[in-house]
């Protein structure tokens, strides 16, 4: 069997859980396995979300005492499923929940662990992994060397497929409590956007921003066309009072979105590792010269003050981001 | 208390990647070598501590002899201890993990620190698996760290905010940038760090994971165009660029 751990945000499947899925339909299929999908938590109202994506099997640990994430706890239901079912391919949504976990759960089964993988494949019945490394520089073929196969996928890579799935559930065990670690709190900040690393459209400035009072028309484009807002370690590093968890590069985000538009970024080998993942990129900067514009589809070379005002008024006029 | 450092060397950020002759490893000429900055965060968290409430700090590496680099640097910093684990160290996390987990049990470390991922590898795994190994508790890519009497309360990246994570000491807690800001080794300490002596020992035996069996570099991506005109024009002709030849929208 191959299983994947989901999870669940406001009773509704998390769409990298469902990306996740589709891809261990796909390996489920080439290599005649059953699917499991695999829920924890204090309801698992909204599991059955999972048979669209193909799960065979939904197994649920519905628990009182799961109601808040614990790395431990939830490594241990995990681990038990796999070796109660006996399977052989675990994989998890590279989240914050999946890449907390899964680590965990490998060293509890004795297996190897691929993070945030962008290709899987079935090689003569063993899971074999393609994941960026050096932030993108470059890429690793990784194989396992143990019977239990562990990967947390990137989120925005595998399309989630709908497949329908038999979808049978069942119940599993949960530990009773006694946690070795526990989240007592979430802090959410308010905007409520998705994550720069689940985002389809990011909109990032760099030291061309000159202040971080001028990411107001970053935020200003990024409404309009359904984005969220990234920086460069220049802009975050600069004193501009922006968040580290706003900066895109080899010591912030990976991210991989639809479509990345950098304002004002040169293109330093460590930002362009984290964002060359971008599907599309446009760059927009003064200097022609800048490394940015050797790798973005569409350059604007121009004042990124008069290009964004101008790019926010046309995509409202155009209804764009409206879906 | 006892707290133990895991430090990694690794690529500095810069280096242009090129693929050795095996084809499935880094190849090592003109890469400057460096301490990953997730692990500076953590070891400055240690010192931190050991500034604050007393501690005594232990850093340890895996690696060859040029990790030695890595330890001296920790010892400059305020580490009391350094220790060198001869073996792979940048290879498989679970294998590293299990030569950390081998070295620290029955030392009674209050607390393990170590950055939420390797820079390169970015596998972000040996915190969780040593953390397993050990049995401990465990929170990862921390920005903010409190010690209570044996519990620890600690604050965690998650998407779209953050999350108090708390738990019982000893634990294992990797760290993420904002956690702290690491400070330049001394004069003073660099004199005291050459002084102390680096302890050498075989790393514990592990066994593999996951093994890399080729490494590459990404496709080059195709030539891109600029766009003409004022920036009304430009910004009128990327809008349809992106709506009619890329369909993002």
């Amino acid at each position: 069997m191959i299983l994947v751990f989901c999870e669940l945000k406001d009773g509704q499947l998390r769409k990298p859980s469902a990306e996740a899925l589709s891809e261990g339909r796909r390996l489920a299929d080439a290599s005649g396995k059953k699917l499991g999908a695999l829920f924890a938590g204090a309801s698992c109202s909204g599991s059955a979300e999972a048979a669209k994506f193909g799960a065979d099997v939904i197994l649920c640990a519905e628990s009182a005492s799961l109601a808040s994430y614990s790395s431990d706890a939830f490594a241990q239901v995990v681990a038990d499923a796999v070796k109660g079912k006996g399977a052989t391919v675990l994989l998890a949504a590279a989240t914050a929940v999946g890449k907390d976990m899964a680590p965990r759960a490998a060293a509890r089964l004795g297996a190897g662990y691929a993070s945030d993988v962008t290709g899987l494949s079935m090689v003569d019945g063993k899971l074999q992994a393609v994941r960026p490394v050096y932030a993108g520089k470059a890429f690793a073929t990784t194989t396992f060397a143990s019977a239990v196969q562990v990967a947390t996928t990137r989120p925005n890579v595998f399309p989630a497929a709908e497949k329908a799935g038999a979808g049978a559930t069942e119940s599993l065990a949960a530990p009773a409590g006694d946690f070795k670690s526990v989240v007592k709190e979430i802090l959410a900040k308010a905007s409520g956007k998705v994550d720069l690393s689940e985002a389809n459209v990011i909109v990032s400035g760099g030291r061309g921003m000159k202040d971080g009072g001028n990411f107001k028309i970053l935020e200003e484009l990024a409404d309009a066309i359904g984005g969220v807002v990234g920086a460069s370690r220049a802009a975050v590093d600069a004193g501009w009072g922006l968040p580290h968890s706003m900066q895109v590069g080899q010591t912030g985000k990976v991210v991989s979105p639809t479509l990345y538009i950098a304002c004002g970024i040169s293109g330093a080998i460590q930002h362009i590792a984290g964002m060359s993942g971008s599907k599309f990129i446009v760059a927009i900067n003064k200097d022609p010269e800048a490394p940015i514009f050797k790798l973005a589809n569409y350059g604007i070379v121009g004042d990124l003050f008069e290009v964004v005002p101008e790019l926010t008024k046309a995509a409202k006029a155009l209804g764009i981001g409206k879906g | 208390m006892k707290i133990l450092v895991a430090l990694k060397q690794v690529p500095d950020t810069e280096t242009k990647i090129k693929v050795a002759a095996d084809g499935r490893s880094l190849d090592p000429a003109d890469v400057k070598w460096i301490t990953s900055p997730y692990d500076e965060y953590a070891l400055e968290e240690a010192i931190r501590i050991k500034e604050g409430k007393g501690a005594e700090v232990t850093a340890v590496s895996v690696g060859g002899d040029q990790a030695k680099d890595v330890l001296k640097n920790a010892l400059a910093l305020g580490a009391d201890n350094a220790v060198l684990l001869k073996g792979d160290g940048q290879g498989d996390a679970y294998a590293v993990a299990q030569m950390i987990a081998g070295y620290a049990k029955d030392k009674g470390y209050d607390l393990i620190l170590c950055g939420n991922k390797g820079l390169g590898g970015d596998n972000a795994a040996m915190g969780p698996m040593l953390a397993e190994l050990m049995g401990l508790a465990q929170a990862n890519v921390i920005v903010k760290l409190e010690l209570g009497e044996g519990t620890f309360k600690a604050e965690r990246e998650i998407e779209g905010g953050s999350e108090i994570v708390e738990g019982a000491l000893p634990a294992v807690i990797t760290a993420q940038k904002g956690l702290n800001e690491p400070r330049y080794a001394s004069l003073k300490g660099i004199m005291a760090a050459k002084k102390k002596t680096i302890e050498e020992l075989d790393a514990p035996a592990a066994t593999a994971g996951a093994v890399v069996s080729a490494l590459a570099l990404p496709p080059e991506r195709p030539a891109g165009r600029k766009l003409e005109g004022d920036a009304a024009a430009q910004a009128q002709a990327l809008l349809q660029a992106l709506k009619d030849e890329a369909k993002v929208f």
